[in-house]
């Protein structure tokens, strides 16, 4: 239980609910029922059901021979790129849903970066029949088009935060914003395991199943469900909570997340939180943060919108307090060369955020054998762009 | 001494106005012209926001106020030094408002005794749990002399009040609806009821009611169901559209009375 969040809320001194008053009783009422919902097995067999048959789980465990051969260590790629909407946060989109439609609400909103947490949760309203609002930064809706649509194709409407840099920060505050307005109809789907409790905990269990599924596969696999590591990338953290979960207290299996650096950690552009940030508060929850010497939260920079996160979960900072898992940080570059290599050596276009994953392996001191697993989070389609943008392949 | 908001409500226990504005805007100086003005035109408390990045429960008046406040340089270091010059010719109750972080940065103790020490009767600080309050700020703020408000809201049970009400040594801030600051004008039933409700509680400690108070006629409304009212972003707007500080506070307020 060394890793799981206690009965107050907290991960060691990370976690709580720091909320607005007006807040408290959505909280509340969520805190109280959520564990007891998730644990029904109506609820089970309905979101198991909904993975199989509409995300499409479980997601394979690849061998990857050829990166394998290069990295001299037998290296798998855990397709969550393959999920139905391309990336991982369909997984938490489902469960939440579920959750809305066991409180009685009608609607929900959500806050958006790049765009895959906006996607999965407008897909998963189409499908509910749902009124679904997404709040996503102004500037992150002109680089990111193509989710924009795809949002609106699926019925959402998608408003723009115009307060402070635009990004995925301020659609944070407006969905919260939102909330205080419409308490009683409204659910949040928050789409990573930030905010007040008990959204870490509720959205790292929803994640959980890419660590259970790694886990069997890898017992098929090779006959035992430990890796010596698994690497993921850390932005708010949903994948690398989903990913480590089922391994937290098999303390021999390494744990590696990996943060952006952006132009470098010292650059004064970057988003390696762990590396840069204080203790500190923001969306709720007490954390590592990002932040001046008198508690302004200072705006992140990483070429990867959904790494662009001036905090991190607070199961994270609890795991990177405790040594439980390290903490790297990749740049602009270093992932987009990941990007590539991935692209060229397995046929697989990663999303830029999971590129940041791939470009562990050249820092990690592999020796021959070690069986290690990436967390594939996503693909690269909506990233395109970026791609044709950086241009070096 | 004695805390001047304890020595207020000893006083006096309706028509309570109370005004909440930016430190550090909208000049960075403006925090102690303001201050006085307030004192001349007889408000009876004054609520000093401390600004801060990522102000989630307030609507665009006030995330605006926040960003022209910091832009402007303005620090917790920074607005603890102005109050001290504001003590020097101010003497009504104030209260220092914002939101956690960068309280946590400044240090909590070094914050309450300096806050003490700058001349602020005590604190309203909307994201700090009510348990954490009392485990780990309690006895501090009152060995300073010092008191703190909690919000309350139209959803928060009865039982919640009750115990926010015994945490409480100064008044409660009732918010009028579910809704972030400045997004609301004029009170409906739902509202009106609720203030009803609040009345027949009978409260340990008198409540002034914020969120929506914003002129002559909402200022009348609450004052029949409070102890008073606490205007925010409307002041706001008036100090963003002001060419003269001190004369259109001074009329502002006597619109209001």
């Amino acid at each position: 239980m060394k890793y799981q969040v206690n009965e107050k809320g907290f991960y060691g001194q990370f976690g709580g609910a720091y909320i607005p008053e007006m807040l408290y009783p959505n909280i509340e009422e969520l805190r109280l029922q959520y564990l007891q919902i998730i644990h029904e097995p109506s609820f089970q067999t309905e979101f198991d059901q909904l993975l199989k048959d509409y995300v499409g789980r479980p997601t394979p465990l690849f061998f990857a021979k050829r990166l394998s051969e290069k990295y001299k260590a037998k290296i798998y790629l855990k397709r969550e790129d393959l999920c139905h909407t391309g990336a991982h946060k369909i997984n938490n989109t489902i469960g939440q849903i579920l959750v809305a439609k066991k409180l009685g609400k009608q609607k929900i909103i959500a806050e958006t970066g790049a765009g895959q947490h906006g996607v999965a949760t407008a897909t998963v309203c189409a499908l509910m029949g749902m009124e679904c609002i997404v709040y996503m930064g102004q500037l992150d809706i002109e680089r990111q088009r193509p989710n924009v649509e795809r949002m609106r194709i699926l019925g959402a409407k998608v408003v723009p935060a115009t307060s402070g840099n635009m990004t995925l920060k301020d659609a944070t505050n407006e969905a919260m914003r939102h909330w205080i307005n419409h308490p009683t109809d409204t659910h949040y789907i928050i789409g990573s395991v930030v905010g007040p409790h008990p959204y870490p905990d509720m959205v790292a269990r929803f994640q959980s199943v890419i660590s259970e599924e790694i886990k069997s596969q890898l017992i098929h696999e090779l006959g035992n469900p430990f890796p010596d590591y698994v690497i993921a990338c850390v932005g708010g953290g949903s994948n690398a909570a989903g990913a480590f979960y089922h391994f937290l207290n098999d303390e021999h299996v390494n744990l590696v997340a990996v943060e952006a650096a952006g132009k470098g950690v010292d650059s004064g552009e970057s988003a390696a939180t762990t590396a840069l940030g204080k203790v500190g508060i923001l969306h709720g929850s007490k954390s590592l943060l990002m932040q001046t010497p008198d508690g302004q939260v200072i705006e992140p920079y990483s070429i990867s919108a959904g790494l662009d996160y001036p905090g991190i979960g607070p199961l994270h900072a609890h795991l990177f307090e405790t040594g439980r898992v390290q903490f790297l940080s990749a740049t602009d570059d270093e992932a987009m060369n990941a990007g590539i290599e991935l692209s060229r050596m397995e046929g697989i276009i990663p999303a830029i955020e999971s590129a940041h994953a791939v470009a562990a392996l050249s820092q990690l001191s592999l020796i021959e054998d070690d069986v290690v697993v990436i967390n594939l989070s996503g693909r690269g389609d909506k990233d395109l762009e970026t791609y044709i943008r950086w241009g070096k392949y | 001494m004695k805390n001047r908001v304890i020595s207020l409500f000893e006083k006096k226990n309706k028509n309570i106005l109370s005004v909440f504005y930016t430190a550090g805007f909208p000049t960075l100086n403006a925090t102690q012209e303001i201050a006085q003005a307030l004192q001349e035109g007889s408000v009876d408390m004054i609520e000093l926001g401390i600004p801060f990045s990522d102000p989630v429960a307030d609507g665009p008046t006030i995330q605006a106020s926040n960003k022209i406040a910091l832009d402007n340089g303005m620090t917790v270091a920074l607005l603890l030094e102005q109050l001290k010059e504001i003590r020097k010719t101010v003497s009504v109750p104030i209260l220092l408002m914002g939101y956690l972080n960068p309280v946590l940065q400044y240090g909590i103790e070094r914050f309450v005794k300096d806050a003490a020490a700058a001349g602020a009767d005590g604190f309203i600080l909307p994201d700090l749990p009510l348990d954490e309050y009392l485990d780990s700020w309690q006895s501090l703020v009152e060995q300073h002399g010092l008191v703190t408000t909690f919000l309350i809201s139209p959803t928060t049970s009865e039982e919640r009040i009750r115990k926010v009400d015994g945490a409480t040594k100064g008044f409660i801030y009732a918010v009028s609806s579910s809704s972030t600051t400045g997004t609301r004008s004029g009170f409906d039933e739902e509202q009106i009821a609720y203030f009803q409700r609040l009345k027949t509680l009978n409260l340990s400690n008198p409540y002034l009611i914020g969120f929506g108070v914003s002129n002559r006629e909402t200022y009348q409304t609450v004052c029949e169901y409070a102890h008073g009212a606490i205007i925010g972003s409307a002041f706001i707007k008036l100090l963003q559209s002001s060419a003269n500080h001190q004369q259109d506070i001074q009329t502002f307020i006597s619109q209001l009375k």
